[in-house]
């Protein structure tokens, strides 16, 4: 299990390739990546990410490995940046390696869902208009009820 | 003393990332109490509770949590990962 916060970019192809080559039991590796969208009026200059040094690693660790137990998983993988980024710009990546497809992609959604509203990240929105903090929805709560 | 942590518009509202703070709360809610009465940027960051979050020694808990001995205490509004 390998979990990163760091401001750097990273390489999706070089990390899929490390985090595929892992474990032999795996039939199945799912990766979701997180990415910069832009607004709808087209005007996101930036999207600045704040975090909390020290709890973000703590927590991040914590929810991989409750996925790597819940859905006896071989491999979990987490990458989230913080700084400032823009638009197309990698945000995050999870990867999960289980034995069967349904369990990897299970693990994604569970590490996404939790990771939305139970790591300690804040994002804030530089646009043409001004900058606001991105609020939590409701949805990303109920999210967290299916599992 | 406790370290008390300001994150997101929490951070800007009380216009500080981290503080020393003495005090004599046994809980969460208590250590807000005190807070409030300090200065009016800590009554406005703390006027409505339901839009914040806490974290004692980096665990995110309620606000009825007991402080005991607790090193670190963090306050921010709810994450927005991923």
């Amino acid at each position: 299990m390998r979990v990163l916060v760091q401001e750097a970019p990273f390489d999706l192809a070089e990390e899929t390739a490390r985090f595929a080559k892992g474990e032999g039991g795996s039939g199945a590796i799912v990766t979701f990546t997180g990415v910069v969208r832009d607004n709808d009026a087209g005007t996101l200059s930036a999207m600045e990410i704040e975090h909390y040094p020290g709890m973000t690693e703590k927590a991040l660790r914590e929810i991989a490995q409750q996925a790597v137990a819940r859905f006896d998983l071989q491999d979990a993988l987490v990458i989230h940046r913080h700084g400032r980024l823009v638009p197309g710009e990698q945000i995050m990546m999870v990867a999960t390696a289980a034995r069967h497809r349904r369990s990897a992609f299970e693990a994604a959604e569970f590490l996404m869902d939790y990771l939305k509203s139970r790591a300690p990240f804040w994002k804030r929105e530089i646009t043409a208009e001004g900058e606001a903090w991105v609020a939590a929805k409701d949805d990303d709560e109920a999210a967290l009820e299916r599992w | 003393m406790m370290d008390v942590l300001y994150f997101a518009w929490v951070r800007e509202r009380i216009g500080l990332p981290r503080e020393r703070v003495e005090s004599q709360a046994t809980t969460v809610a208590e250590l807000i109490e005190e807070l409030r009465g300090r200065e009016e940027r800590y009554e406005v960051a703390f006027s409505d509770l339901s839009a914040l979050r806490v974290a004692v020694d980096q665990e995110l808990t309620d606000f009825d949590a007991p402080l005991n001995g607790a090193r670190e205490v963090a306050f921010f509004p709810p994450m927005t990962g991923g």
